[in-house]
């Protein structure tokens, strides 16, 4: 017993204070900054680079930055997340505050039902199990998304939406449209990482089958491969706060 | 006997791999009694050519052969029958071009096709069926779980896989890239990127600058460290020993910031490119690793300790899902988890990397099979990564001769096996190039795909309610298996 003590206080207090303006490593490939000037689209894995003029769309970018050159950089800036699917395409000289402005608008319906209490059922649909562990990432005790009343839960009778992660094999889309019928309305619906977003880098697979995202209604999409816990919880916060 | 030798990331002439009869196969898998590590078909105009790779592990030697079925040849006798190691390996085969082993003892679907799966049932009166999935209940991949239950004893759990099924090895042939196999496992990232990058690299001759060479090692270790961390928690999460949970949790949080510092994502993604890596560990990254690792183990083994004091969490992982040697062995076992019940196959010293060289490696572990064996193996390994790490920045020091290298074009008729020692174990990658020198076929073996069945062994007669303890334990990976 005395141990456990001592090593919690060992372990001290490690969760992030002010989540909205947690500070993030330098290194981390987020928001693009995107000029004029010659770009290499042939280098990009998913499609996602356009030129002349220059874009780049988050909603099929791996963050890989393959593409870094005098016209494309990356920005440190995680908040990367819109209720809007042709936001998430960055043009030349957009800033993050430009994008933050109109990213996101939470409606007031939302916030009335859901801003005190969000709870989510996870589907996981064909991705490569990044995704999970970064939403996993959320619930621990550095995040600690659910101290702003944001769970997971186990069921999708308990649930107020759904966050789908990978890019919907054929040999989920019958589970997938199920857990969502399952959950009790009102309910959202969130896309998290390029793979749920556009198929990503599988999206020339032939065994995927993209009907849902078509069928519903899609409330948020959180660009990412992985997403970032930090960029997951602002973005949930954003949209119901 | 009719076999090419060679070795890990050598590549061979394709066209110079003996044809075998199906007969001739057999006798020599008896004979030679290696480990097969492929075993997988290709598509030769109205042939099919199936492809047998077998591991000595001691010799650190691969040897390849080949049988060529024509469309007359609809079935041939089972060699699991004899080598019970290809059991999983025969299902594979059979899905893809429908030759069929007789007399295979369990020809279930592998990943495709579940609408004819057809469940083992069992009938009693105190028989009951629980089946879970595709949706687990936590944040994790699709998988469907059948249990057959004698009151709360488990009798048998039947795992039915697929849904993560994306035809990944397809997508290699179109369009071969670092992305893809790094999102062949997410949390496998720099094992299957580096077994992807060694492939193409001794498919196009490419030698790659010996610095980029220790620093994908590093990344190797930390991935390791990582994921090992993050899978203790999740055991002490399990046996609701939160303190552990979040201590774990936390730690592995260090781990996977630091390669966020070195390759700007937190699970190496955009690391290791064919030809090279695409960043540096500097002497500031260096000391930098270092002094995270030493708060790390310091973290892992004062949690670890005050953890096995306690008697409530021995008493949950001590012969709790027990998986024997002889049952390993049977079932074709690698990596940690057969490690964890005496199999000792590390490809790292298997097959003699160069870097492991002068690593300490010590055999001292006193394996047991159980969730306990599984936890404290893990414990062994963060530890021993630790000082890899430490050696081969050490290492690091004395090679200044560049990060990446121009990639050459692909050789025709080539074959390369290329073998990585993922944190859950090897990580087999074999792509063969065609006429035109394009990928005519690329095959992905993860250990997950020898271990699932290993997990259902271990449930049996354990209570229900220690079937996430034991998944846990294992952490095996859906996507990697379904491709
Ligand atoms: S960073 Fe994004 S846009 Fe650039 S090459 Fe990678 S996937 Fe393409
Ligand atoms: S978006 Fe990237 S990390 Fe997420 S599931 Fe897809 S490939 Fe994996």
């Amino acid at each position: 017993m005395l141990d456990t003590i001592k090593l919690k206080y060992l372990q001290g207090r490690k969760y992030i204070k002010d989540i909205k303006n947690a500070p993030m490593k330098e290194q981390f490939r987020g928001f693009p900054i995107i000029k004029s000037g010659d770009i290499d689209c042939s280098c990009c894995p998913t499609g996602a680079i356009s030129k002349n003029p220059n874009s780049i769309d988050m909603g099929k970018c791996t963050f890989c930055g393959n593409c870094k050159c005098d016209a494309v950089q990356f920005s440190n800036f995680y908040k990367l997340a819109s209720i809007n699917r042709d936001a998430l395409i960055i043009k030349e000289n957009m800033t993050p505050e430009e994008f933050e402005k109109i990213a996101i608008q939470s409606r007031r319906e939302i916030k009335k039902i859901f801003s005190k209490s969000l709870k989510l059922r996870q589907v996981s649909a064909g991705g490569c199990n990044g995704c999970e562990m970064e939403l996993n990432a959320c619930s621990n005790a550095n995040f600690d998304m659910g101290r702003f009343g944001i769970d997971f839960v186990a069921s999708p009778r308990h649930a107020d939406g759904i966050v789908i992660t990978g890019a919907i094999t054929k040999n989920m889309a019958y589970a997938l449209e199920d857990c969502y019928k399952s959950v009790p309305n009102p309910k959202i619906v969130i896309l998290a990482g390029s793979c749920a977003i556009s198929g990503g880098i599988f999206q020339n697979s032939k065994e995927i089958n993209r009907e849902f995202i078509n069928k519903y209604p899609i409330d948020l999409y959180i660009p990412g491969c992985p997403i970032h816990p930090l960029t997951f919880i602002n973005a949930i916060l954003n949209f119901i706060k | 006997m009719n076999w090419i030798k060679t070795e890990n990331n050598k590549k061979i002439n394709a066209l110079e791999i003996p044809t075998i009869s199906i007969e001739q196969m057999r006798s020599d898998l008896k004979e030679m009694k290696l480990r097969p590590v492929g075993f997988f078909g290709k598509q030769e105009f109205e042939n099919v050519r199936l492809y047998v790779t077998l591991a000595d592990d001691k010799q650190g030697k691969l040897y390849i052969s080949s049988v060529l079925f024509t469309p007359d040849i609809k079935s041939y006798n089972s060699f699991t029958q004899d080598i019970s190691q290809l059991h999983i390996f025969e299902r594979e085969f059979y899905e893809e071009f429908k030759i069929e082993p007789k007399n295979h003892p369990w020809l279930k679907p592998l990943r495709k096709n579940q609408d004819e799966y057809p469940f083992f049932t069992m009938q009693g009166e105190d028989v009951h069926e629980v089946a879970v999935g595709p949706i687990h209940a936590g944040v994790i991949e699709p998988g469907h779980f059948r249990f057959m239950c004698q009151g709360e004893k488990v009798y048998n759990l039947e795992i039915m896989l697929g849904y993560q099924y994306k035809g990944i090895e397809d997508l290699f042939l179109k369009n071969p890239d670092n992305r893809l196999a790094e999102s062949v496992c997410g949390d496998s990232v720099i094992a299957h990127n580096m077994a992807y990058s060694q492939v193409m690299e001794a498919l196009s001759d490419t030698k790659i600058p010996e610095r980029a060479q220790i620093i994908r090692r590093i990344a190797l270790e930390l991935e390791r460290m990582a994921v090992h961390i993050g899978d203790m928690g999740a055991i002490a999460g399990d046996m609701a020993y939160l303190m552990g949970a979040s201590i774990f949790g936390t730690t592995r949080t260090l781990v996977i910031n630091t390669m966020l510092e070195i390759t700007g994502s937190r699970f190496g993604r955009g690391l290791i490119n064919t030809g090279g890596v695409n960043f540096d560990i500097d002497f500031e990254m260096s000391d930098k690793i270092r002094n995270v690792l030493d708060e790390v183990i310091k973290i892992v083994e004062k949690t670890t300790k005050t953890m096995l004091k306690s008697s409530s969490c021995i008493s949950r992982m001590e012969r709790t899902g027990t998986v024997s040697t002889e049952t390993a062995y049977a079932l074709g076992a690698v990596g940690m988890a057969a490690r964890s019940s005496g199999i000792n196959l590390d490809s790292r010293f298997d097959f003699k990397d160069r870097w492991y060289e002068k690593c300490p490696w010590e055999e001292d572990f006193k394996f047991t099979g159980d969730v306990y064996s599984r936890f404290k193996l893990r414990y062994k390994e963060v530890k021993q990564s630790a000082r890899f790490i430490d050696d081969l920045l050490e290492e690091l020091k004395d090679y200044e001769d560049g990060l990446k290298v121009p990639v050459g074009n692909l050789i025709r008729n080539a074959f390369v096996v290329s073998i990585t020692e993922g944190w859950r174990g090897e990580v087999v990658h074999t792509a063969i190039t065609g006429a035109n020198a394009e990928l005519i076929r690329y095959k992905i073996k993860d250990a997950s795909f020898n271990n699932w069945y290993m997990l259902a062994m271990a449930v049996r007669n354990n209570g229900i309610s220690d079937f996430p303890l034991c998944n846990k334990s294992f952490n095996l990976s859906y996507c990697a298996n379904d491709l």
